[in-house]
């Protein structure tokens, strides 16, 4: 059995009066892999943002790595460990494709030599496959190397979590098929990865365990298969 | 995804040393030779001149300290009048309390005016876009108001000072600013071309293109954003410090004029935010302009030329003349 890596502990977040996560508890094995799935406005990403300090929640506390990470500002947290993509790609468009990747390199990992910045930036644009572009702006890149970059810029953080948020959304089948396999040469390395998708064929492949979310509150939690097959969660895919 | 080794152009090395460091041996030479064309042309031209390279040298410093905030972050200051007002009365304030060499005053300056920006990064810093520019719109006002109501630096009224005596190499008191003013100048271009360069640099251009994904990347931007302001805010507290003994009678109108704020963001982006020679292109050139239309045609020309020319860059070169020199080499390749 592994340690836990990370411990979400009655994440609460209300936007007015709306509350878009109820008392949602998560925990994260070192090397894990877990499939976050839901509905659209199911508090998915709303968790992701208070994991990674983009929102402060409400409620409740997040242990990560052993260290209380509640309060923790988000570029230390991704200092720690802590990375992300975003589900609507946001690159530095003022700087070139390897350059973005290098921020992380720099700044998160903590890397000073350029040369040395420099060669593990282009180590990662080969594995999510865009050293083509290296040089080119993030503002002619297609969608779907949108999504790679803002893959290679997560992992070049160098993360214990990798939150991967709906990076296959508008890919081929080959091209969900890499990433996937990219996804699980990384868990293989001990880094945990929470996998933020709608399409099944990925997160069921994909996954050890599956968390359900449903209007802020979590309503499985368990095997894929198993989970696949409780009624609730049918219930909230398909309706009555 | 497949793996691309074979396409794989060959590793791409960082530039040597001697490359990258070829822009900060420009700068000093040619404020070498500014300098020496200060000290030599002394008694031969005009103190017309020298007046006229004072105020374009004044606006190099002033356009090249807001560009780190504003071009290099993305947070746009319209303060500048503030700071540069805030470095004018630390040099009156010295001058009535001890009276020292010029060079302390500017330092004294430097410290209050990067103080002030420091504490200004500091409480307005959480407010992006355009609340952050009018929360700067408001610290000047209330700088000038404190300004107009204190009686010991003149008030509303203004003060006099007088020049002290000029001995030693200069021949006179305005060949001695502008001595230091090219001095400053040097200093602050070298200081926004090092920012540009190292991973200051690079973090504020992150946090320009999107804050909340620096963070994500590791980026402080609270940090980051707080060495700009407070260097942007002491390169203009030193512009300024000198402004006393140029005009030689200051009052508040004069110290927080509109002009200067405009002129301050309307020079880098005429010259390009992007580089640390886009605006000292942009005071050379919209300076000189206001100089010649001063003497040719009216002073009341001065404002009038800059908002013409800022309506044409923005409309035809967005990126100024840095953006149009790099379309035209990417071109010749």
């Amino acid at each position: 059995m592994s340690a836990t890596i990370l411990e979400a502990t009655g994440i609460t977040k209300r936007f007015g009066g709306f509350t878009a996560l109820t008392d949602f508890d998560f925990a994260l094995l070192q090397g894990e892999r877990v499939g976050l799935i839901g509905p659209n406005g199911s508090g998915k990403s709303t968790f992701v943002n208070c994991l990674t300090g983009t929102i402060r929640p409400d409620g409740g506390s997040l242990i990560f790595d052993g260290n209380d990470i509640t309060r923790t500002p988000a570029w230390l947290r991704a200092k720690h460990g802590l990375a992300r993509t975003y589900q609507i790609p946001r690159p530095f468009r003022g700087l070139s494709v390897q350059e973005n990747v290098e921020v992380p390199l720099r700044f998160a990992v903590g890397h000073t030599s350029a040369r040395a910045i420099s060669e593990a930036a282009q180590v990662i644009l080969d594995q999510v496959g865009l050293s083509a572009k290296a040089d080119l702006s993030p503002k002619g890149l297609t969608q779907v190397d949108l999504r790679k970059l803002e893959l290679g810029r997560a992992l070049a953080a160098r993360p214990k979590i990798l939150v991967a948020d709906e990076v296959m959304a508008g890919l081929s089948d080959s091209e969900v098929d890499e990433i996937l396999a990219l996804l699980n040469r990384l868990s293989a390395e001990g880094i945990s990865i929470l996998l933020i998708e709608h399409i099944m064929r990925a997160v069921m492949m994909f996954s050890q365990r599956i968390v359900v979310l449903v209007a802020g509150c979590k309503i499985a939690d368990g095997l894929p298969n198993e989970v696949m097959q409780q009624e609730e969660v049918e219930r909230a895919y398909l309706g009555e | 995804m497949s793996s691309r080794a074979d396409s794989v152009p060959e590793l791409r090395q960082p530039l040597p040393l001697s490359v990258r460091l070829r822009s900060g041996v420009a700068i000093l030479l040619t404020g070498a030779a500014l300098m020496a064309a200060t000290m030599l042309l002394g008694t031969q031209v005009s103190e017309y001149y020298y007046l006229a390279a004072y105020t374009i040298l004044q606006f190099v410093v002033l356009g090249t300290a807001w560009n780190i905030l504003g071009g290099y972050g993305g947070y746009v200051n319209f303060g500048t009048a503030g700071f540069f007002a805030i470095g004018c009365y630390t040099t009156i304030v010295m001058d009535k309390i001890f009276s020292m060499p010029l060079f302390f005053d500017m330092l004294a300056a430097a410290a209050t005016a990067g103080l002030v920006g420091f504490g200004m990064g500091y409480l307005t810093l959480r407010l992006r876009g355009v609340f952050f520019s009018i929360a700067t719109l408001a610290l000047t006002i209330v700088l000038q108001t404190l300004i107009v109501n204190w009686s010991f630096v003149g008030g509303a009224r203004g003060v006099y000072v007088l020049r002290p005596e000029v001995s030693g190499i200069f021949v006179s008191y305005v060949q001695l600013l502008v001595a230091l003013m090219v001095g400053l100048a040097i200093f602050a271009v070298l200081a926004a071309w090092a920012v540009e360069k190292s991973w200051i640099g690079i973090g504020l251009a992150a946090i320009r293109d999107d804050e909340t994904a620096a963070e994500t990347c590791g980026v402080p931007s609270l940090r980051l954003k707080l060495i700009a302001t407070t260097m942007s805010g002491a390169l203009m507290g030193m512009a300024g410090s000198l402004f006393p003994y140029y005009v030689t009678y200051v009052d508040p109108a004069t110290a927080f004029s509109l002009a200067i704020a405009v002129n301050s963001i309307a020079m880098p982006l005429v010259g390009g935010t992007a580089a640390w020679w886009g605006p000292v292109v942009g005071a050379v050139l919209l300076g000189s302009a206001q100089q010649i239309l001063t003497v040719t045609i009216s002073s009341a020309a001065n404002l009038f030329i800059v908002g013409v020319l800022l309506v044409l860059f923005l409309t035809a070169a967005p990126s100024g003349v840095v953006g149009i020199v790099r379309g035209w080499k990417r071109r010749r390749k």
